[in-house]
């Protein structure tokens, strides 16, 4: 086994266990958003190990660090307990998430019963594929009316956002 | 086994850590001593021998490792005790990806001055970074202590705030270098930029964005949250903040971190902006060539890259003799002062810098 395998194998493990700490700690919300964080972290690691760099540092910047922070300040700033979700309510919130579990690991092992996994040689991909540089001029050039619309969503969202927060001060 | 990263993680360890580190907390007693008119740390003697106050350091680590370690009855104990290190690893790794000296050719053997040379090294930096503001978060979270807890809040919002910003300051550097590896950025700053065709000035960021340069170093030192931005601690407020609750070495780890972060940032402010190693009018072949009749190439090369190891302690202690000053004159900011600053004012700022920047390569290049 190479390092890289090892390694591999390493962050998986510490993905899968992280990911099922934050589904089991729902009693204890701030714990549950720090192994969001390893899970996203690892994940991070995984890229790492397959060379997307770019996805790697962006996979750990916005999502290990901006929006968990955010998730953070929320859980804080409310500072919830669990008797703010009825019993009722939280079975049935249970079932639905298991039902959705289950529907996708199906749907996974299908997959990969059908084309097993790296069946052919991978292609070799060209110099500084997925670096910022190819990233950035496709983003620009053959991307560039999806990002201007996505844009445009985030803006909609900030203003509608401010409106909500402003007539509750008012 | 290769020998060349573990000499080169020791060497910046040794350097870095656990030299520069110690020194700054001496640094900073002395200086605001002398800005308020005070002798400052003197007291720390071995047989009345004081050395300046230098003992002062040692003194700290004793006291810091011999004081009882109390986690309070109430709090979270695995995140309490894990919440340290979450602060000081980041800072310390951050450290991989700064050149402290370029590249240099010994016969065959090629020498590169950084610990990992990585396409993508202020990225990486970015997302250390942004790893590092959760040390602070559960530091606040889990001492069940309402007045930890809003140092924590306030650091999380201070810190999203800030990143997000410091982000967008460095745009127009990236934009001039057209480069993200920190490598490559000091060696673009190793040459001289003509202004205006007839007065030479060194190729150094600062030059190319003066404005980039004040809003990155304003945002980076909201990062380290200390004063003038130190909310989350806030003495005057709300005690100490989110370390309120620690005691003994692992108030030493938070106490270290932020002592490191100011290292890192007067690493990175000095490679990005300052020319990194370059020595300003001589470029690596001009020193190279005046040594080589004296002593030979490899002599040569050898003496250049003490020179420009040197250079670049000496714009490490410089940046953070200006981050001290900077601590020591401004009065503290209040909560929504922090805020408006950020997204008020270096915000727009800073996309206003991207725009004309982009104009002006616009110009010059198309």
């Amino acid at each position: 086994m190479t390092v890289e395998t090892i390694l591999f194998y390493v962050f998986a493990t510490l993905a899968v266990v992280s990911a099922l700490g934050m589904v089991l700690n729902i009693r204890n919300t701030v714990a549950s958003a720090m192994s969001l964080v390893v899970t996203m972290v690892s994940l991070g690691a995984i890229y790492l190990l397959l060379e997307a760099y770019l996805v790697a540092a962006i996979q750990i910047m916005v999502y290990g660090g901006a929006i968990v922070v955010l998730f953070l300040f929320v859980v804080m700033l409310l500072n919830l307990s669990t008797d703010e979700f009825p019993p009722g309510r939280q079975r049935f919130v249970k079932f639905a998430v298991v039902i959705a579990g289950v529907a996708i690991l199906v749907q996974v092992l299908i997959a990969l019963g059908r084309e097993p996994l790296l069946a052919a040689q991978p292609e070799a991909v060209p110099e500084g594929f997925g670096g910022y540089r190819q990233v950035g001029i496709s983003l620009y050039t053959d991307y560039v009316l999806l990002v201007e619309m996505a844009s445009l969503l985030l803006l909609a969202a900030i203003v509608g956002a401010l409106i909500l927060a402003k007539r509750k001060i008012d | 086994m290769p020998i060349e990263p573990i000499v080169k993680v020791l060497f910046v360890f040794a350097v870095m850590v656990m030299g520069l580190a110690p020194i700054i907390t001496w640094i900073e007693r002395k200086q605001s001593a002398v800005m308020q008119d005070r002798i400052g740390a003197n007291r720390a003697d071995l047989g009345g021998i004081t050395i300046l106050g230098l003992l002062h350091p040692a003194a700290d680590v004793i006291k810091l490792f011999t004081k009882e370690d109390v986690v309070p009855a109430g709090a979270n104990r695995v995140m309490h005790l894990l919440s340290p290190l979450i602060a000081a690893v980041p800072a310390i790794i951050a450290f991989a990806v700064i050149p402290y000296g370029g590249v240099y050719q010994f016969g065959d053997t090629t020498l590169n001055l950084v610990g990992a040379d990585i396409d993508w090294g202020l990225l990486y930096i970015f997302a250390i970074g942004s790893i590092a503001a959760y040390g602070t978060v559960i530091a606040g979270w889990a001492s069940n202590n309402n007045w930890s807890m809003l140092g924590g809040l306030r650091a999380s919002a201070q810190m999203i705030s800030y990143e997000v910003t410091m982000g967008l300051t460095v745009v127009g550097v990236f934009m001039v270098f057209e480069t993200l590896r920190l490598t490559d950025m000091a060696l673009a700053q190793d040459s001289i930029f003509w202004l205006f065709g007839v007065v030479p000035l060194p190729a150094w960021g600062i030059i190319y964005q003066p404005l980039g340069f004040v809003m990155f170093l304003t945002a980076v030192m909201a990062e380290n949250k200390r004063p003038p931005f130190d909310i989350p601690e806030g003495e005057s407020e709300i005690i100490a903040g989110y370390h309120l609750e620690y005691s003994g070495m692992r108030f030493g780890l938070f106490f270290m971190s932020e002592f490191i972060e100011i290292i890192v940032i007067a690493a990175l402010t000095a490679t990005i902006f300052l020319g990194g190693w370059a020595v300003p009018y001589a470029s690596t072949d001009l020193i190279i060539d005046a040594i080589t009749p004296w002593m030979g190439v490899g002599f040569a090369t050898g003496l250049c890259m003490l020179i420009h190891f040197s250079t670049f302690m000496l714009k490490v202690i410089f940046m953070i003799w200006v981050q001290m000053l900077l601590r020591w004159s401004l009065p503290r900011f209040r909560y929504d002062q922090v805020m408006s600053l950020c997204w008020k004012i270096l915000l727009p700022l800073s996309i206003a810098n991207i725009f004309v920047t982009g104009l002006v390569l616009l110009w010059l290049k198309g």
